[in-house]
């Protein structure tokens, strides 16, 4: 247990060198209103460091191992990738700047777009939305504004049971309503189900492509003509668009609107949480209600467009997270178009050859070949007492990372699994091998599993008293 | 040029115990028709340091504000941040993680981020603080959804003083639930005039806004507002510029519901305008209707102490549609920033860079007060930043100063066209020298 920073604070210690203040206070007749403490810490420097290094040992984390997280596509961060992004000429510029001292910047988000568009086969994108979900908020706010434009107030979409939560939310948001389908036994969409379910009154069909199976829908050419022809828009979540780079593009097959997800797909960090990035793009007859501003390139010089009636504005205070852009931009230029298309195939590889491994010892509910990930069912442990979670909690016992538990819905125990490209043949088979070995424990050893984790620095929490009886806030005393 | 480690030899027989003779195989389930006609047009692949140089000649056609003397403000602030903050954050224990779903080997995240929580908790003086939101602009838009379903419909009143973007996202955000906007005007003295606000609320309504200090650097008066709104029985949403919280009256203190605001000032680089830092705090009672990921204390099974995600229940992949927002990530690493600086700074350090400001900005207004030409509509009510009346034309009065390295402030005529094209917003952080507050003066009591 480490001591929070309010335990370790003194009174009158100092970790700050501000200047003497050369405009001093007396005499301005200053509108200063609170006087108490506010209750900061006082802590020296070294105390700081210490404090986070030592938090800094109790976090998991890629440099230190894999992360087998279905859909979350945890790669290697590029080393160049973060130096770059620290240049002082990205992280020293103000968002108001004329946009003559911001040429390079504006230069840069012009290039990530269009290589975006050029990567995914779409007219245009924005990088405003801060995160996947913000981009899928952004997506449905485009289609709602052109059906509005066309004055066709259509309210229903349709998202297949498979879908992240997060679509379901979005379409809320927006004013629309979601309608659930059921996927198929091969765990794809039914394409006569979605006949049965598509009228004047859809708007969109949301799709993750590849599924969260892992699956690619095969019948994607029908899905399209069928929501085309009844004239509603087809929006793909792309946070799986790292098995489709150079293989696939999504706008040559159909889809209208798409976001993709920067620090998935373009391996930039995920920072325990965020900062992400979700950019959107789209067909070319939705392009003038993507966001403003836009940047544009006018007589060599780039500029920020606010121009377009039919905008439906801004989702963000600026431009989006440009320092995330600027890690993104380096790592498609270093990879290129063959170094793209690489990463797809090799994700690809991968997972087929983890999946066919660990299929002999797990329940492998949807038959393969596999995209960049897989959905695996721990089903056929749970006559030994032992559930999903607790292979997830004693895979961590033995230094890695657990896959992605109880996702998607749709498959009873889920332990859902991508291995991603840059992880090596030896570092797959060490996660298969302790894999097995957890079947093997959980057959002759159950409360080796039960028990997990051991070797971690806190064993399993009380999550149902925090949800009782929340603790948010560190007491002013205590 | 990728990251691939596996070699031809490993690929060959990984395809082997598969059972595939090729990745091209593997691909059987995209049907031919599909696949793109030429290869992907894109410039590169790069070697390491054609990519470095190629950046690098980016980064070096900006002028950073960080380089110049700036005075841009209106959210983004160009403040000291200290090297405890850069070390911490570069390490990759925390930047290279993910989520914290698997508590237990996440504690460095999930204890940092609940010291973040305490921490704004104390600066507006609420009971509970989320794990951070995007931005300032989409907390606002999230706080006014939480208290709308709060009460259940009803009017929305915002100041025309809340910063400009902030709300050209409202407008996009309440689109979709029909939620109607109507706008606070500001007064004679550029902040909201009470006696209005309680006409205005005499239709009812389920939440007002206020924004402290607002768009125009000026000081509301919070007590009457909060007063006029707990009279009309509507929520009180405050939009809080987080350093001002050292030497103004909390949210917490003068009983708002909701307090949100823009925390890049905590220790996060201007990054042009992104990553961005949004914060919001609330009563404890209204907390399972606040939105966003929450870190909470509790006991393991040895009853050590730990940190968990709590009340996911609310939260999109458990609710699905039924979700208090779509909300899924925070700004982890900005909000990790912001507890290492607030912790930094501490006591002491927090209340003097606020008082810097102060005194700094209140220097430059008194510079500036009495130059022919220039105009200071609102008075010293400000907490670190103004709106001056340019003589001739603002922009060309910016140009000039750009032209000797002084970013002189941010142009208002497009939001607020009002104030007639000659107004500036001037911010005072403080790195800002008495030296350079000198040249400002001298730039504007040469200018024309």
């Amino acid at each position: 247990m480490s001591r929070t920073i309010f335990e370790k604070s003194r009174k009158g210690r100092k970790a700050y060198r501000l200047p003497v203040n050369d405009c001093p206070a007396e005499g301005l007749d200053l509108p200063i209103e609170r006087v108490s403490p506010l209750g900061l810490p006082e802590v020296g420097e070294q105390e700081i460091v210490r404090h986070y290094v030592e938090l800094a040992a109790k976090n998991y984390h890629i440099d230190k191992g894999m992360y087998p997280l279905g859909s979350c596509t945890m790669k290697y961060n590029p080393l160049v990738d973060e130096e770059l992004a620290r240049l002082e000429g990205f992280t020293g510029i103000h968002p108001g700047q004329d946009p003559d001292d911001v040429q390079g910047a504006l230069q840069l988000m012009y290039e990530l777009e269009r290589a975006l568009s050029e990567i995914c086969g779409m007219s245009a994108f924005t990088l405003q939305p801060a995160a996947g979900a913000h981009g899928e908020l952004t997506g449905m706010m485009i289609a709602r504004d052109y059906f509005r434009s066309r004055g066709e107030p259509r309210k229903r979409v349709i998202v297949p049971d498979s879908a992240h939560g997060t679509n379901p939310a979005s379409v809320t948001i927006c004013g629309f309503e979601p309608k659930t389908i059921p996927s198929n036994d091969r765990g794809l969409i039914d394409p006569e189900v979605l006949e049965r379910e598509v009228n004047e009154e859809t708007s969109v069909l949301m799709l993750t492509l590849p599924n969260t199976l892992g699956l690619f829908e095969r019948e994607i050419a029908r899905i399209s003509e069928i929501v085309h022809s009844a004239g509603a828009l087809i929006y793909m979540d792309g946070a799986n668009m790292n098995a489709l780079l150079g293989i696939v593009r999504p706008g040559d097959i159909g889809v209208d609107i798409m976001h993709v997800n920067l620090h998935k797909t373009f391996s930039t960090p995920h920072g325990g949480g965020g900062p992400g990035s979700g950019p959107v793009g789209v067909a070319a007859r939705l392009a003038d209600f993507l966001p403003v501003p836009r940047v544009a390139l006018e007589d060599g010089r780039y500029i920020l467009s606010e121009r377009s009636e039919k905008s439906i504005g801004r989702v963000h205070s600026y431009f989006g997270n440009f320092n995330v852009f600027v890690k993104a931009y380096a790592y498609i230029r270093t990879l290129g178009a063959s170094g793209l298309e690489e990463v797809a195939r090799n994700a690809i590889l991968n997972a087929n050859y983890l999946m066919k491994r660990l299929e002999k010892t797990y329940d492998l509910r949807y038959e393969g070949p596999c995209m960049h990930e897989f959905v695996l069912s721990g089903s056929n442990l749970k006559k030994y007492g032992v559930r999903t979670t607790d292979i997830a909690k004693r895979l961590l016992d033995y230094g890695l990372h657990a896959p992605t538990v109880y996702f998607p819905l749709i498959v009873e125990e889920a332990l859902m699994i991508e291995p991603v490209e840059t992880e090596s043949r030896e570092a797959l088979d060490h996660f298969a091998g302790i894999m097995e070995r957890i079947a093997v424990e959980a057959k002759e050893h159950p409360e080796l599993l039960a028990e997990a984790p051991r070797n971690t620095p806190v064993r399993r929490l009380d999550e149902a008293e925090a949800a009782r009886n929340p603790d948010l806030c560190w007491p002013l005393e205590r | 040029m990728s990251y691939v480690q596996n070699t031809d030899d490993d690929r060959k027989s990984m395809l082997k115990a598969v059972g595939a003779s090729s990745i091209e195989e593997l691909l059987e389930p995209i049907g031919r028709e599909l696949r793109p006609r030429k290869p992907i047009d894109l410039e590169g692949p790069m070697s390491e340091s054609e990519v470095s140089s190629l950046l690098e000649s980016l980064a070096g056609r900006n002028r950073p504000a960080t380089k110049l003397s700036s005075f841009l403000g209106g959210g983004i602030y160009d403040r000291h941040i200290p090297a405890t903050v850069r070390y911490v954050l570069s390490r990759s224990e925390f930047y290279t993680s993910y989520t914290p779903y698997q508590a237990e080997v996440s504690q460095g995240t999930l204890q940092a981020i609940y010291e973040y929580q305490s921490l704004i908790c104390r600066l507006t003086g609420m009971e509970v603080a989320n794990a951070s939101m995007y931005d300032g602009a989409t907390a606002l838009a999230e706080a006014i959804l939480m208290a709308h379903g709060i009460k259940r419909g009803g009017r929305i009143l915002v100041p025309r003083t809340i910063p400009p973007r902030a709300r050209e996202v409202l407008g996009g955000y309440m689109s979709g639930r029909g939620i109607e906007i109507e706008e606070i005007p500001f007064g004679e003295s550029g902040t909201i005039d009470p006696g209005r606000l309680e006409e205005m609320l005499s239709g009812g309504a389920a939440a007002v806004v206020m924004a402290q200090p607002n768009y125009f650097g000026l000081i509301e008066p919070a007590e009457e507002i909060s007063k006029v709104v707990r009279g009309a029985k509507a929520l009180l949403v405050s939009y809080v510029d987080p350093l001002s919280l050292a030497l103004l009256t909390p949210p917490g203190g003068y009983g708002a519901d909701i307090a949100v605001g823009e925390g890049q000032s905590l220790g996060n680089p201007q990054n042009f305008g992104g990553p961005l830092l949004g914060f919001m705090a609330t009563r404890r009672d209204l907390m399972r209707r606040m939105p966003g990921r929450l870190i909470s204390g509790t006991v393991d099974l040895d009853g050590k102490r730990g940190y968990v995600m709590t009340l996911q229940t609310r939260e999109q992949h458990i609710r699905r549609e039924k979700a208090t927002s779509n909300i899924c990530t925070n700004e982890g690493l900005c909000a990790l920033a912001a507890a290492v600086y607030l912790s930094s700074l501490g006591e002491s350090g927090f209340r003097e860079a606020a008082l810097q400001s102060m005194a700094k900005s209140h220097t430059l207004y008194g510079m500036l007060d009495g130059l022919p030409g220039f105009e200071l509509p609102f008075g010293k009510n400000f907490f670190q930043e103004f709106v001056v009346r340019t003589k001739g034309s603002a922009g060309d009065f910016l140009a000039g100063a750009r032209s000797r390295g002084i970013l002189a402030g941010l142009e208002l005529d497009r939001a607020f066209p009002e104030l007639g094209g000659d107004a500036i917003l001037v911010a005072v952080t403080e790195k800002r020298t008495r030296a350079e507050l000198e040249a400002y003066r001298d730039l504007a009591r040469g200018w024309r």
